[in-house]
């Protein structure tokens, strides 16, 4: 693709992006096969196949730049200790060609290709498939178990067996006399992660390479042991086809693969995946990041947030975030309960933004959480605001009352409070990320005097603040509800 | 036997010539408010394990009749809180047993300790044979701290609505038909300062059951018990 072609993708892209719910990320996001997002010294790093990758410096906006030598196909990445180990495969050609493959590890101490410490170590092969074999040596995915510092391999793809091998942590060669391992079948594209005392195997299915009508997503099993077996959820063995969907097409995107699981924070996952076609970007293959969820002990990709109107819910009481406002009684709509109706029951009408808002205050307004009533000062318009840039899954966002510009801000005091109208201060934008149990934190982008990260929290049933995001305390969790 | 006598009538004459009043027993607390109240030690005491200040100065309600605690809004609420009903009634620490007028109608401040985390105002009232319903009370303590404290926050539950403040500084409003709920509401961050700290609150209540509970949480919501109550 020439550059002139991305650069009409992207406008296009612009444009439909200020119309449609942020879901994948902006810039040049473009890459097939990405593999597992690595930080480093503040900027984030993916590779693709066909040698090179993407660096954001905040996790939404993408470009290339990344530096991967060796071509070849699907790599992915593990930090070990201060060194990247990057794995990569070199495809004997794939789908109707041959199955000759190799995968081959290569380290660096940074991943900045503008850093004087920026050099690859020279790529050694690590596993490797003959045409006869009943494995396609690609695809390669990592895993450092954090149990017990193991380092282990999988790879192949549809052409017959997932395989597993063991390599050296310190050296990233095979481990001596290692054999591999069959722990899947008819899937590619895996990745190896572990959680809470189980192995999972990401694979993925479906159609690959076939844009708009890609079918490709991303299933899971899991184990007690890394070795196997891994059952879905129904206790299929995925050496028998089995597992269970984290994510397939959505959001305008077909074609999900090449799982990879970033930890924020505790309670804090992201997952992310290429869709192989965007159909708001021509079709083009992009990077995506989506919040990862853990269901019963299963992950799942949870939603990109959407603009809309909400209730802001605290999980600490279920109370409604709200202006300190007087509550505007409504007429009309009471009954005699135990007396039998007989007029028509009419609708009642909703109280509305102009029958309150002259008893408010034009001035700044504090905020408490109260009994929800979808009254005007509990409605919540969240608004996308795509030049303040933002984060692994979203844009950041403005969050003003419904129908106003007063704007939801931080203060130097690290409390909160509503700001007549929106200024587009960096303490009046939010960052709303899905935690792995469902609810989400909102954290301002910046608080006024303060290095570190607050998030909004219920410190009383009744009253919030900013503090310390603690994923254990209901506090520092919050849901939106549709009014 | 008689020496005996004798001695114990030596010994009650003394105290009553030292002026020693211990023997004196304090009135008893009418009704069912044994259940609820005792009278104030002599000594400063502290917080309870939780943090919950127990000892606290209460003015007989004033009558502010509602019939529901519904009108209880924040503008409401600013009105009766700032309206003056007797002297002194934001800065004056009272003595237990002082009288104020208010519309003409004498009320008593009372030092209680609450045997109990919360601080049961209907039994107060209904006890002392004083209006129940559509009432208006205030509280008064004192804390003393050896040292300052820094961030933390006055959490407090009332029924229904109420205000507080420190040294004079409305520090939090609880508005609407509320429940007593444990720190249903905190502060903003605070700081108590060495020495003293006057807690005032003023507590408003339609139909119902009327209470409050006030404790000091830390910045991570653990209660903050290093300090002391004031005699009253």
């Amino acid at each position: 693709m020439t550059m002139d072609a991305i650069f009409k993708v992207t406008g296009v892209t612009a444009m439909l992006l200020t119309s449609l719910s942020a879901a994948s990320q902006i810039g040049e996001p473009f890459i097939h096969d990405p593999s597992t997002v690595m930080e480093c010294d503040g900027k984030y790093y993916t590779f693709g196949t066909g040698g090179g990758g993407l660096i954001s410096d905040d996790g939404w906006s993408w470009h290339g730049g990344a530096v991967r030598p060796g071509r070849g196909a699907a790599p992915d990445a593990v930090k070990i200790g201060d060194r990247y180990l990057v794995a990569y495969s070199a495809t004997g050609g794939g789908l109707g060609g041959s199955h000759k493959g190799s995968v081959l590890t290569m380290w660096n101490k940074t991943l900045d290709p503008t850093s004087p410490d920026f050099a690859f170590t020279d790529p050694v092969e690590v596993a490797w498939s003959e045409d006869g074999d009943d494995c396609d040596a690609i695809d390669a995915g990592l895993l450092l178990d954090p149990t017990d510092g193991r380092l282990w391999l999988s790879y192949g793809t549809y052409f017959g067996f997932i395989r597993l091998v063991e390599l050296d942590p310190a050296t990233g060669a095979r481990v001596e006399g290692n054999q591999p391992i069959d722990i899947a079948i008819d899937c590619e594209a895996t990745d190896l992660i572990y959680r809470d005392g189980w192995y999972y195997l990401l694979g993925t299915h479906g159609t690959c390479c076939d844009g708009p009508n890609s079918t490709y997503n991303i299933v899971v099993g899991r184990s007690r042991n890394v070795t196997g077996p891994y059952l879905d959820k129904l206790g299929r063995d995925m050496l028998k086809g089995g597992g269970k969907m984290v994510i397939a097409a959505r959001d305008n995107m077909t074609g999900a693969g090449h799982f990879g699981r970033y930890i924020e924070d505790e309670g804090v996952e992201k997952m992310s995946c290429h869709f192989e076609a965007d159909f708001n970007r021509g079709g083009m293959s992009v990077l995506a990041f989506y919040p990862l969820l853990w269901r019963d002990g299963w992950p799942v990709a949870g939603e990109a947030f959407r603009e809309g109107t909400y209730e802001i819910e605290s999980e600490r009481r279920g109370y409604a975030l709200e202006l300190c406002v007087d509550f505007q009684r409504m007429e009309g709509g009471k009954h005699r309960f135990w007396e039998p109706v007989t007029e028509p029951l009419e609708p009642l009408k909703l109280q509305t933004l102009d029958d309150v808002i002259g008893s408010w205050s034009d001035g700044d307004i504090n905020l408490r959480i109260g009994d929800y009533m979808f009254r005007p000062h509990q409605k919540w318009t969240v608004t996308a605001v795509p030049e303040a840039g933002g984060y692994l899954t979203s844009p950041y966002f403005k969050i003003t009352i419904e129908g106003t510009e007063r704007a939801l801000a931080a203060t130097a005091d690290a409390e909160v409070v509503t700001v007549p109208r929106y200024t587009g201060g960096p303490e009046q934008l939010w960052r709303i990320e899905q935690l792995v149990d469902g609810t989400y934190r909102i954290m301002p982008k910046e608080v006024p005097g303060h290095d570190g990260e607050l998030v909004l929290m219920s410190i009383a049933d009744s009253t919030p603040t900013l503090g310390k995001f603690d994923f254990n305390s209901d506090n520092c969790k919050w849901r939106f509800r549709k009014p | 036997m008689i020496c005996f006598h004798f001695r114990s009538l030596q010994a009650a004459l003394l105290l009553a010539m030292s002026g020693i009043s211990a023997y004196a027993a304090p009135p008893a607390l009418p009704g069912t408010m044994p259940n609820y109240f005792e009278q104030p030690s002599g000594e400063a005491v502290a917080p309870d394990s939780e943090g919950f200040i127990r000892r606290w100065l209460l003015l007989e309600p004033i009558e502010k009749p509602n019939r529901s605690n519904t009108v209880f809004t924040d503008s409401y609420l600013r009105e009766a809180f700032n309206t003056e009903y007797f002297k002194g009634q934001t800065t004056v620490v009272p003595s237990a047993g002082k009288v104020v007028k208010v519309d003409g109608k004498k009320l008593r401040w009372h030092a209680l300790d609450s045997k109990l985390f919360n601080i049961k105002l209907f039994r107060f009232a209904s006890n002392l044979e004083k209006p129940v319903y559509g009432v208006l009370f205030w509280a008064v303590t004192v804390i003393d701290c050896e040292e300052e404290i820094k961030d933390v926050r006055l959490a407090v539950g009332s029924n229904s609505a109420s205000m507080w403040w420190i040294d004079g500084e409305e520090v939090l409003l609880l508005s609407g038909d509320r429940r007593m709920v444990v720190d249903d509401a905190m502060s903003r961050r605070l700081t108590l300062k060495k020495g003293r700290n006057i807690i005032r609150g003023a507590i408003i209540n339609g139909p119902g059951m009327s209470d409050f509970c006030v404790r000091f949480v830390d910045d991570k919501g653990a209660p903050v018990t290093g300090f002391t109550v004031e005699k009253l």
